[in-house]
């Protein structure tokens, strides 16, 4: 199991990621992974702009934990968590997670479970340009709900 | 207390996004006396500067802490060279 974490301002081509995490693994049967885009509307603005903070240091050790949580619940074989940081426009992509294992339901529900920890524990902030100017984005409730989930058992 | 020889820890405060920007800074080193030695008695330490810092660290205002890089409660102590940051609610993905 290896866990791979980068957070970057850079885009990423989720073709090459996902070729190279399964690179050389014939015991790889199922890849599941997410791709988070910036929209253009929230809250019913339009956002132009969007400027993504995160605190070094935290950022990767808090989604390494999050990764290996995800193998002591699931028998997987790889991780890879990219996040970026900086200022991203509707249409980009901001987050990439992406989980091999031998079945697909391991790596469909660790998936899921490592996108849900990371929207409700791992410190980035948005700060978004609306025609009524610029404001940080609110954390919502039902991202907590959605983190929750996974508290009271392993589905 | 008007003792001004009581003993201090130096530990480093990080404020990041809103609170960074209402704070006006995003980093210092902060000389915490040790009967505040955890998360509860920084904060009301840092309460009694007023202001921003009152207002925005009161009780029942969204803001997490996280001691050199874990999210911590009020209960957990702080020691002397600890990275203590204070942050909202994360919004990340």
């Amino acid at each position: 199991m290896t866990a791979q974490v980068r957070v970057q301002t850079q885009d990423f081509d989720v073709g090459a990621e996902l070729a190279l995490l399964r690179q050389n693994n014939p015991a790889v049967g199922a890849v599941a992974s997410f791709i988070g885009c910036v929209r253009d509307m929230n809250e019913g603005d339009s956002v132009g702009l969007m400027y993504l903070e995160h605190y070094p240091g935290m950022t990767e050790a808090e989604l390494h934990r999050i990764s290996a949580e995800a193998a002591t619940r699931w028998n997987i074989f790889d991780t890879l968590v990219i996040h970026r940081i900086g200022e991203l426009r509707p249409l980009d992509q901001i987050v990439f997670v992406a989980v091999t294992s031998a079945h697909r339901g391991e790596s469909f529900r660790a998936c899921e479970f490592i996108m849900d920890y990371l929207k409700t524990q791992a410190p980035f902030w948005k700060r978004e340009a609306t025609p009524a100017g610029e404001r940080w984005v609110e954390a919502r409730a039902s991202d907590d709900a959605a983190a929750a989930r996974w508290k009271s058992a392993t589905p | 207390m008007s003792n001004a020889t009581l003993p201090k820890q130096s530990i480093e405060l990080v404020f990041l996004a809103r609170l960074r920007e209402r704070f006006g800074v995003a980093r210092e080193t902060y000389a915490l006396p040790v009967e505040h030695a955890s998360v509860a008695g920084l904060l009301a330490s840092l309460r009694s500067r007023g202001k921003v810092f009152a207002d925005e660290l009161a009780e029942g205002r969204a803001y997490r802490v996280a001691v050199n890089h874990t999210v911590v409660g009020l209960d957990h102590p702080v020691h002397a060279g600890d990275e203590v940051a204070i942050f909202p609610p994360v919004t990340g993905g």
